[in-house]
């Protein structure tokens, strides 16, 4: 048993100590702050600094220049990544291949999830395993495959050559073409999963009320099957257009040479042209330009998140 | 399908259905079929032959970026799950706290930031890092690690946190009722409800660190490489028909998982429906479905 | 429902008083107060019930006796102990929740055995512990089963056996029949009692169904919005219901409400009979003071009017019209119109409905009785 002092002496001490419950919520807290806040932190300090040769290649924010501390902020970097043509295409078109990857994804995704929603129960969970199961295969094999199917002397061209529909190879890889079949490959499973948890949940019985109602089957599904799965669509877009805005492998292996993706321009920026500074703030414009469908996003998940509770 | 659907739309959904499979598999399929090509031009087909396996297995640098890449894909999968476990498990116990917001928007974020601003990022903090306190020395495993652990956190989190809020409360309470401290509860109640989120958080975090290129790309170092880096390199090159053998161990693998989960499961139901006496796959039936020689 | 008040079971009650103690209890949830210095007793080995509809605050006191809330005023004390502040796993009292709260990663007999688990006892003391608590719910057979392969009723059986194991000083009981189908909820009823009996523990139970809690309970309690709104046995809160929100909660009642007569303090003036009722004995009241008044059903008697309506000065008498008959059985309700509109409900069990010469139907006149005796005075 303690003694009365040393009992008094912890209670005092107890003030100093964290709680149980504030070491379990900081732990976490403190990982992700360390290695998700800080890090951006660091990409906006150094889209501050100016190139230079040596190790780091960058200038440091704060030095001691002439016994004095000194501030060095440039915005060459944001000056180059905002008004260069270069760049404004690169975003302007990254963006264009990730809307036209999204609605593409959404036209093949949305009639797969919907079948596979209406079909039953113990078959829909073989389907969707089926579905997801190429994702758990190397994905850098995949689109490598894409390569041997797609290019002038791959599979796609000698079975047409061979049937005689064509006279020359086609070029299906290296352009937009290779591109969006890559793209669409990787990202199908994005949007087939949210579409068809959205769909999968909703009340039958809705659909057979609008049948008795007297809609048509085309009009039950423009009524109440479309409207009510929007919340699917918006989760299943965001989640293919977002990330496909800084894809680099795909456009890498199977794009144009010279299709401009901003993923790709920042690569080369940093590990070709050792331009830190520059690939900084081109990331920084890109949160931002990202910023808003990402908070959708997260508006999306929280409402999914209070339907749940 | 319901009764109300016609023939022809049937075969039409059939059809559609097998278009996109078709797709979905099609380069799997070539994938295992030309690994067994003698032709060094990939897409030419000669004959059968197990040359690219054998020398799959003499390339030294493939396997050893192999090793590092399974290393690598424990080591972040074990971790991810104890680090997104351990923040789902906040999300969903404490409703309130200071900085909830910032903490839900750093675990849903991730989920879809493009790759390369993440690589980015953590490749710039770690060289301020190292700048600053010497640590880490140079990039390698270490912060490959860390990145990777990066990418599947918020996948765990988010699977445990979806899975602990529709767990029933009364749960935890019959525990405390009937004697167990909060500790005890995590282990005897929570953990086991939560069990197949974290194993398919494990499954998910490996799978995402052996098949990550950009991340990796951003944060190995001059001694380290991954499995992905080396591929894309010789890809680029130009094709190389060992990645076709490689791609079919890959495909290998999983296929031998997955069936391998579905035996095991099958193998569970048997001996739960043994030790109670009933025929097999009874054990999981409704009871008011049963036959009832209990009453 | 009718519930006929039922002849006394075995029971334990009549144990030491003030076994556990309510004192002056209090529970907000932000500007909501939903128990409201509730104080009340329980004594050792008696079974006792919390009556009221949703939201009036009886599962969160039966919460706070458990520990699983904290009373924002007020102090519990059980068994001379106050543990109004101790957390649930340390308080001698176990529960039996409303969905039973098995564990499904456990079997039965795991499940029954981990409270004990937690108390530290030795493996061999257990095992015998749970055979004999499996053996009491009957439910030896299915030790190794997994909940998920138990009926309803299998479930709750666990689940007392699980509560009970531990010997606790205090059972408590939420909604124990609310997930059972009704056919076997009487049943049920008849063997929880007789198992609540037989080990001897005190037990405070919750239910919102009046006909458990007459059935199961020594005593009640009928709480609303938070209170207490009476408290004795079923026998005595049925037949003088205190308020009346009791007489309504418990049973059906016809209640009337009048002025007390000039001249005569045992009569009421009632606008919506024709004539004033009549008590056995004079009230303490000034003339023209507002009574509440309550009469049952089964205390009217009904019989078709040949016309003429005697008038009888110590009986209370009406005229009215047959509007709905509801046939249940083992009684009929009929619901009768007066003039003035008036509808009062008269039950006639079956016996007597069968002796009629002419049994009253739709439309039909009818006269109704009432003893003055019948007459339970509300407020």
């Amino acid at each position: 048993m303690a003694t009365t002092s040393t009992l008094i002496a912890g209670t005092k001490l107890k003030r100093f100590v964290p709680s149980g419950r504030t070491l379990v919520i900081a732990t976490p807290f403190v990982f992700l702050l360390v290695f998700f806040l800080l890090p951006f932190l660091a990409v906006l300090k150094i889209s501050f600094a100016d190139s230079r040769l040596g190790v780091p290649p960058y200038t440091p924010l704060i030095a001691m220049v002439h016994d004095k501390l000194t501030l060095h902020a440039s915005l060459t970097s944001y000056l180059a990544v905002l008004t260069d043509d270069f760049y404004f295409w690169s975003y302007i078109n990254s963006i264009r291949v990730a809307f036209v990857t999204t609605v593409l994804c959404l036209a093949v995704g949305y009639p797969t999830a919907l079948l596979i929603s209406k079909a039953n129960p113990s078959r829909r969970a073989m389907l969707m395993m089926a579905i997801v199961l190429p994702f758990w295969t190397s994905y850098l094999v995949r689109v490598y495959a894409w390569i041997g199917i797609l290019k002038d002397q791959g599979l796609v061209n000698d079975l047409l050559l061979r049937l005689g529909l064509i006279d020359t190879p086609i070029h299906l890889m290296q352009n937009s073409f290779g591109l969006y079949v890559g793209m669409v490959y990787s990202y199908l499973p994005y949007m087939i999963l949210p579409l068809y948890a959205y769909l999968v949940k909703m009340n039958p019985s809705l659909v057979e009320a609008a049948g008795d109602l007297g809609a048509r089957p085309w009009q039950v599904f423009a009524t109440i099957t479309l409207p009510m799965s929007l919340p699917g669509i918006w989760a299943g877009s965001l989640l293919v257009f977002i990330p496909s805005v800084g894809e680099y492998v795909i456009p890498e292996l199977l794009g144009a040479p010279d299709e401009l993706m901003i993923g790709r321009v920042m690569w080369v920026d940093f590990f070709n042209n050792i331009a830190w500074p520059l690939a900084a703030a081109a990331t920084c414009v890109m949160v931002v330009l990202l910023l808003l469908p990402m908070a959708w996003f997260q508006r999306l998940q929280d409402k999914e998140a209070v339907v749940a509770a | 399908m319901s009764s109300t659907t016609t023939r022809p739309q049937r075969l039409a959904a059939r059809a559609w259905l097998a278009l996109v499979f078709l797709f979905l598999y099609g380069p799997i399929v070539s994938v295992v079929v030309y690994s067994f090509n003698e032709s060094q031009v990939a897409s030419v087909w000669t004959r059968a032959s197990l040359r690219w396996y054998a020398k799959l297995l003499e390339d030294r640098e493939l396997i050893d970026a192999g090793w590092t890449s399974l290393v690598l894909a424990f080591a972040t999968a074990f971790t991810s799950v104890v680090v997104g476990a351990w923040a789902g498990y906040v999300l969903a116990q404490y409703r309130r706290f200071r900085g909830r917001t910032l903490f839900t928007s750093m675990i849903n974020a991730p989920m879809v930031l493009p790759e390369v601003i993440s690589g980015i990022s953590l490749l710039l903090m770690f060289v301020g890092m190292e700048q600053l306190i010497g640590w880490p020395p140079g990039r390698g495993l270490a912060t490959m690690w860390i990145g990777h652990v990066m990418l599947c956190v918020s996948y765990v989190a988010i699977t445990v946190h979806a899975r602990l809020s529709a767990m029933d409360e009364s749960l935890v309470e019959a525990a405390k009722d009937l004697g167990a401290t909060p500790l005890r509860v995590f282990f005897d109640i929570t953990l086991p409800q939560i069990w197949a989120a974290l194993i398919s958080g494990w499954l998910l975090s490996f799978t995402i660190s052996l098949d990550d290129v950009i991340m990796s790309a951003f944060l190995s170092g001059p001694e380290t490489t991954t499995l992905p880096l080396v591929v894309l390199s010789r890809v680029r090159l130009g094709l190389d028909p060992e990645v076709n053998a490689l791609g079919t161990l890959f495909i290998v693998a999983v296929g031998v998982v997955v069936i391998g989960q579905g035996w095991w499961v099958m193998k569970r139901e048997q001996r739960q429906a043994r030790s109670l006496g009933m025929p097999n796959g009874m054990s999981s039936m409704p009871v008011g479905q049963r036959p009832a020689p209990f009453s | 429902m009718n519930a006929v008040p039922r002849p006394p079971r075995p029971s334990n009650a009549g144990g030491e008083d003030g076994f556990l103690r309510v004192e002056g209890v209090v529970k907000r949830f932000g500007p909501a107060t939903v128990v409201d210095h509730l104080n009340l007793s329980v004594r050792r080995r008696e079974v006792f019930a919390l009556l009221g509809s949703s939201g009036c605050g009886k599962t969160t006191l039966l919460r706070m006796m458990a520990g699983l809330e904290t009373p924002s005023e007020g102090r519990i004390v059980l068994d001379g102990e106050d543990i109004t502040h101790l957390p649930p796993y340390q308080r001698p009292v176990n529960m039996m929740f409303q969905s039973y709260a098995l564990f499904p990663h456990m079997t039965v007999e795991t499940n029954v055995a981990y409270g004990l688990k937690r108390e530290g006892v030795a493996k061999a003391e257990i095992a015998e512990r749970v055979a004999d608590a499996l053996e009491l719910v009957q439910m030896r057979a299915y030790a190794r089963h997994k909940p998920s392969q138990l009926s309803g009723g299998q479930q709750q059986r666990v689940a007392l056996a699980r509560s009970l194991v531990k010997r606790p000083k205090l059972l408590l009981l939420d909604e124990p029949m609310s997930a059972l189908d009704k056919k076997i909820r009487q049943q049920t009823q008849f063997e929880l009692g007789n198992i609540l009996y037989q080990v001897g523990v005190t037990c405070v139970m919750v239910t919102h169904d009046q006909e458990e809690a007459m059935t199961m309970a020594d005593r009640l309690a009928v709480m609303s919005e938070g209170k207490l709104v009476q408290l004795g046995t079923p026998e005595e809160v049925y037949e003088s219901p205190a308020t009346r929100f009791a007489a309504e909660f418990i049973g059906s009642a016809n209640v009337f409400t009048g002025t007390v007569a000039d001249g005569d303090a045992a009569r009421i003036d009632c606008p919506e009979l024709p004539s004033p009722l009549a008590l056995p004995n004079a009230m303490n009241a000034r003339p023209g003071a507002e009574v509440t008044l309550s009469v049952r059903p089964e205390r009217i008697t009904v019989a078709l009017a040949n016309g003429h309506v005697p008038s009888h000065a110590d009986t209370n008498q009406a005229l009215g019209t047959v509007e709905q008959i509801g046939y249940m059985g083992s009684y009929t309700l009929y619901y009768l119109r007066l003039p003035s509109q008036r509808v009062v409900v008269a039950n006639v069990p079956r016996g007597v409905l069968m002796a009629m010469p002419q049994q009253p139907d739709y439309g039909d006149v009818v006269e109704l009785h009432w003893s003055p005796r019948s007459l339970v005075v509300l407020n």
